[in-house]
């Protein structure tokens, strides 16, 4: 009614593309404040070994959030990720101590990740079972066999050639970050060059009709998931090489991390609106903000109530601005 | 009708509805522009025009939804500047809108209180609450229970809960919003009765609808928006014919809206064979040519929908076979019957045809793009882009450009990406359900046009719509369904209102009902 006719159009054109370019940059323009600022504010922020902590810090939250976006895009999400980071640690320690490969701990770890993310997609697409109840699910059930698995306490790893992933080092740059800015890549360029990525898109905005369009919506949905399953024990791996040991207690509430860094940073909770650029700049956010909170010395209690009135604002924000 | 409805009604004034040069601006547009006309107590007023002619923006301002930009309303010598619903409904008005306003796993009585439950420190008088609300049915619809939850009732038994609500609160001026659109005939004549008996009793009654037949019926004055602008009113009925009323609204003549031309019929493409399913009482057989038109007309439940389900594989049918020229076809999913050529353009567009927030371009290309992209899934940016803007142009789709999220689109607009999703598809069977509903005239007449072409090309095209004039108007064969069954095939020839009317009545009501 309001914009199809043709006499309207010059006028209406530019103020929709306007919004369009803020609802895209917003958020990334405010990380790069958010940095400016902590660099002029902060002494020591700038300084190469902060630096080094950032990125790291940005890494594992950065990896899983990449594929949480496609949760997200698709109308659901997942909570087992916590979990699955802690039990692809513990899983990769134990076969490694087991059989001295590498190789096995790491795929180990992978294959792990990828069987708990099919189960959370195939009891979500074919039996119709609410994301939230199946992953909370799953997310307990794993998080108990990250235990078990360890035998309650810390499994350490010897082999010096795991310690790669963590600790290495390509032209200066540490492999964490490196995979990161790999990860963000990939999942930018799969969301939107990719069939898989626009039917993401598709049911995340009208799952019915994505259906009647002929999506094979059952599929895709399982693949989110498996994915997301893969990606969130990767992350582990990284962790447990970075800490020289997997560690099942580790990754409480990082599932909630995930999601406030990807829904800070535009992703809709739900469905059919998120860009990489959108889990870039949150994750971005959330990090910097962390740090600088930590050089400042500012409590862990204080750090909680800033973190959550930040994500509270942030989608404040968001709901005025679709009015 | 009832004592503690009387003391209320006083409060409110009892004169007309006056509005004053009522303009409305969104960024960019101009909703409404300057309207100004009387609606009469005691009178039904009808309001008419295409969509987007600015009727359902007026009832939001009338309602208290929207502020008007310039100019006020005036009940009776009262001037009314709503702030908010709750303005609106403090003065007497009530807006009964398309989409009802109840809580449907709440009970009726619940529901004509919320708000103001009679309750004593908190604790709900059940009591009085069921009294109370019986007091408010009586009259109107007798058969509810009060305590049924509304989710229980009818599409029109919520209706006449939501007309009781409003009565109970006093209301003078009472607007309906498309009241009919989902309703059976019979509920139509008892809403009929219902909108009589409120002129008789002195309201304002505001009645929005696009149907012909009912404006006639009911109405004693209409007036016609086109573009946001008031065009005119006509007081006296009885002067006015359905040609005048139509060629004031869209401001041509519509004699030759459905452009039929005669198609030489080819051979059969779908064979439909004692098909059941969910939805369907009696197996159903009939089969679609080559190059035909076939109009699937029936009331509402009748079991239009739920055969489209069947042939598009969206439902698995329990008994029967489909043919598609020659070959057994077996449907597991929408996709096999994409698969196979049959495309369903679904009922309703906002939920199941478009994905409102992506782009135009993204909603025509959703389909053809695993067909065109390299190794199964990388998305050839370069044939998405030709063939959005062939689609857009072929189609005439009206958006400013290919990435305009759709949802800005108006409904006609979006009707027809859809359709230039599938003929970016190779295409056998078209299946369109309800292809005009809320569509304006304009792009009707272009949405015709793609229809004879695709049958010109030999596509068969099968065509479910309850617009008797529709279905007689574009139709090369019409088949009647009522009750889940097949009721009859009448050709384009022997079509007229009545037959088809009389088939698609149940039988042991169509005495009652049929005009």
């Amino acid at each position: 009614m309001m914009t199809t006719q043709n006499e309207t159009l010059p006028t209406e054109r530019k103020p929709l593309d306007m919004r369009r370019f803020l609802d895209d940059w917003v958020m990334l323009l405010a990380a790069v404040g958010i940095f400016v600022a902590c660099t002029l504010l902060i002494d020591n922020f700038l300084s190469p070994l902060n630096m080094r902590g950032l990125g790291l810090a940005i890494s594992t939250t950065g990896i899983a959030a990449c594929t949480m976006l496609y949760c997200l895009a698709s109308g659901h999400f997942d909570l087992s990720v916590g979990s699955v980071i802690a039990c692809a640690g513990v899983v990769a320690a134990v076969v490694m101590r087991d059989t001295d490969s590498v190789f096995l701990g790491v795929s180990a770890a992978l294959v792990m990740g990828l069987i708990v993310g099919l189960i959370n997609g195939i009891v979500i697409a074919k039996l119709r079972v609410n994301a939230l109840i199946t992953t909370l699910a799953t997310m307990q059930i794993v998080r108990g066999l990250a235990y078990i698995f360890a035998n309650g306490k810390a499994v350490g790893v010897s082999q010096e050639s795991f310690f790669v992933f963590g600790n290495g080092q390509l032209f200066g740059v540490p492999v964490p970050i490196l995979i990161t800015i790999v990860c963000f890549l990939f999942f930018g360029w799969l969301l939107n060059y990719t069939t898989y990525g626009r039917n993401t898109m598709a049911i995340g905005g009208n799952q019915e009709a994505a259906l009647l369009a002929g999506v094979n919506v059952d599929r895709t949905k399982i693949i989110i998931f498996a994915v997301h399953g893969v990606i969130g024990a990767l992350a582990g791996v990284i962790l447990a090489s970075r800490m020289t040991s997997g560690q099942p207690m580790i990754g409480q509430g990082f599932e909630l991390t995930v999601i406030s860094a990807c829904v800070l940073g535009g992703v809709s909770l739900s469905g059919g609106i998120g860009m990489i650029r959108h889990v870039i700049a949150g994750v971005l956010i959330l990090a910097i903000i962390e740090n600088a909170m930590n050089l400042k010395n500012i409590d862990t209690f204080y750090q909680y109530v800033i973190r959550g009135s930040i994500l509270l604002l942030a989608v404040v924000i968001d709901r005025l601005k679709q009015r | 009708m009832h004592a503690q409805l009387q003391t209320q009604t006083q409060h409110s004034t009892r004169g007309s509805l006056r509005f004053n040069g009522i303009g409305k601006t969104f960024p960019g547009v101009k909703a409404l522009d300057g309207i100004s006309f009387v609606a009469h107590p005691g009178q039904v007023h009808a309001l008419m025009g295409e969509n987007g002619a600015g009727k359902s923006t007026l009832l939001k301002i009338l309602g208290g939804a929207y502020i008007p930009s310039s100019g006020e309303l005036q009940i009776g010598e009262q001037t009314m500047a709503f702030k908010s619903t709750a303005d609106s409904i403090g003065s007497g008005v009530a807006v009964i809108h398309q989409e009802l306003h109840l809580v449907p796993e709440m009970t009726v009585a619940e529901n004509l209180f919320l708000g103001h439950l009679p309750a004593s420190f908190g604790l709900i008088n059940r009591s009085e609450l069921r009294h109370k609300a019986l007091n408010c049915l009586k009259g109107l619809a007798d058969e509810i229970d009060p305590q049924t939850k509304v989710g229980r009732l009818s599409l029109g038994q919520r209706q006449l809960v939501e007309i009781a609500k409003a009565l109970s609160r006093g209301a003078h001026v009472i607007a309906f919003d498309e009241p009919t659109s989902s309703l059976s005939a019979r509920e139509i004549d008892r809403l009929m009765a219902i909108i009589s008996r409120l002129r008789d009793e002195g309201k304002v009654v505001l009645y929005v609808s696009h149907r012909m037949e009912e404006v006639f019926r009911i109405c004693d004055a209409v007036t016609v928006f086109k573009d946001g602008r008031y065009v005119r009113t006509f007081e006296d009925m009885s002067q006015l014919t359905h040609d005048q009323l139509v060629t004031c609204m869209v401001g041509r003549d519509i004699q030759d809206i459905y452009d039929y031309r005669h198609r030489p019929r080819g051979a059969v493409a779908l064979k439909v064979d004692g098909l059941l399913g969910p939805g369907l009482r009696e197996p159903i057989s009939f089969e679609a040519h080559k190059g035909e038109i076939l109009g699937l007309f029936g009331l509402v439940g009748a079991g239009r929908t739920e055969l489209f389900r069947l042939l598009s594989g969206l439902e698995r049918n329990t008994a029967g076979r489909l043919e598609l020229r020659g070959h057994e076809l077996k449907l597991r999913s929408p996709r096999d019957a994409i698969a196979a050529g049959i495309l369903l353009c679904p009922e309703d567009r906002k939920k199941e045809g478009i994905i409102p927030l992506a782009s135009v371009a993204e909603n025509i290309n959703i389909s053809a793009r695993g067909a065109h992209s390299g190794l199964g899934c990388l998305i050839r940016g370069l044939w998405e882009k030709g063939n959005a803007e062939k689609q857009i142009k072929a189609l005439k789709v009206k958006t400013p450009h290919a990435g305009q999220q759709i949802k800005f689109l108006s409904g006609g607009n979006q009707q027809k990406a859809i359709l230039g999703r599938w003929l970016s598809m190779p295409m056998k069977v078209l299946l369109l359900d309800e292809p005009t509903r809320g569509i304006d005239i304009g792009a009707k007449a272009e949405i015709y046009q793609i229809i004879h072409n695709l049958a010109a090309d030999g596509i068969s095209v099968i065509v479910v719509s309850s617009d008797l004039m529709e279905v007689m108007g574009i139709s090369d064969r019409i088949l009647v369904l009522c009750e889940g069954a097949l009721r009859g095939e009448v050709s384009r020839d022997q079509a007229n209102e009545s037959n088809l009317l009389q088939l698609a009545l149940p039988r042991h009501r169509a005495d009652g009902v049929a005009n």
